[in-house]
């Protein structure tokens, strides 16, 4: 069991190991979106390679209209 | 007319003056219509928390944003600190594969939303010293203006008045202390209410002007981005062209006074 705080949400998760199996978890695969671990970006390309510990702050953002 | 009037930020040409928000249309295809009417080239996206109660086909915003057609600039509304809006910008960055060019603004007032100058110069010299092209909406202070572009900010966007106040222009003469001591871009950011708003802005000087409520709260947002269009372009012209001088006083008649059919005496 990780126990996460996605933003701002305290979430637990069995089977997540890595910031891909969470976007895949929360059915964001595919979509635009950026993920922040514990105040750190983390690249697109570094989401199969990046693992979760227990208590990260994640923030999970999109671009949404605004002026 | 106007040849080659291009609008250069970070070495980027554009034809268009008009940059435009993409926030509090009805709906993304309101948004993408006002867009295209506009002509504009540069659109602002702001950067969310993702719901995550999210159904998976929930549309987004850039779906109906044509590749290739914008510049999207990502800006950090509703930031009260430099912190959250470097944070904020390094995840655009991320989320928008590499993208460099980015709308500052760093609030420091909910009810008047006007700009905490202090927390904007210090996230101005993180961001500039992490490679960012950043645009920075400010307060129409000149010494601010002057010492955002020393940190290397690529435009200064002041304030025409507050943000989603449709109140115009409010200090022209500050607008044109900053216009004439810039040697970047300077865009008048917040505040235009209507299109001789807009046409005022250009008639000054200031290289484009920014906006979002003007558009999205009129009763036909497609329309009024049609008339801002006009108008971006009119003052323009209008500036370029180099106005008469005022003459409150000596009234000069444009047609020619001799052979007029009177019996008056000159």
């Amino acid at each position: 069991m990780l126990q996460l705080t996605i933003n701002g949400e305290a979430r637990q998760f069995d089977d997540v190991v890595t910031v891909a199996d969470l976007i895949r978890v929360l059915a964001l695969t595919g979509k635009r979106v950026a993920v922040e671990r514990n105040g750190a970006i983390v690249p697109r390309s570094r989401h199969g390679e990046t693992p979760l510990r227990d208590c990260d702050t994640l923030e999970i953002v999109v671009a949404v209209g605004g002026g | 007319m106007l040849q080659n009037d291009q609008l250069v930020i970070a070495g980027k040409s554009y034809g268009s003056r008009l940059l435009v928000g993409t926030g509090k249309y009805r709906d993304f295809q309101q948004t993408a219509d006002a867009l295209a009417v506009s002509g504009c080239e540069i659109v602002t996206v702001a950067i969310r928390r993702v719901n995550l109660g999210q159904h998976a086909g929930e549309p987004n915003l850039l779906d109906f944003l044509p590749k290739n057609r914008y510049t999207l600039l990502p800006n950090t509304a509703g930031c009260y600190s430099a912190d959250d809006a470097v944070r904020t910008l390094r995840l655009a960055r991320e989320l928008l594969d590499d993208h460099r060019l980015v709308k500052l603004e760093v609030l420091g007032d909910a009810t008047s939303l006007y700009p905490n100058v202090r927390e904007t110069l210090k996230a101005a010299e993180t961001l500039v010293s992490e490679g960012f092209d950043v645009m920075v909406y400010t307060s129409d202070d000149p010494i601010v203006a002057r010492e955002l572009e020393a940190i290397g900010c690529c435009a200064i966007m002041p304030l025409a008045s507050l943000i989603g106040s449709g109140m115009g222009i409010v200090n022209p003469w500050n607008l044109r202390l900053i216009i004439e001591s810039a040697s970047v871009p300077v865009l008048v950011d917040a505040g235009v209410g209507t299109a001789s708003d807009a046409a005022i802005a250009m008639e000054l000087g200031c290289d484009g002007v920014l906006m979002n409520t003007a558009i999205a709260a009129a009763s036909d947002p497609v329309l009024m981005a049609h008339a801002m269009k006009l108008a971006v372009e009119a003052g323009r012209a209008a500036y370029k062209a180099e106005r008469m001088p005022k003459r409150f006083y000596s009234a000069t008649p444009s047609s020619p006074s001799l052979g007029v059919i009177s019996t008056r005496k000159a």
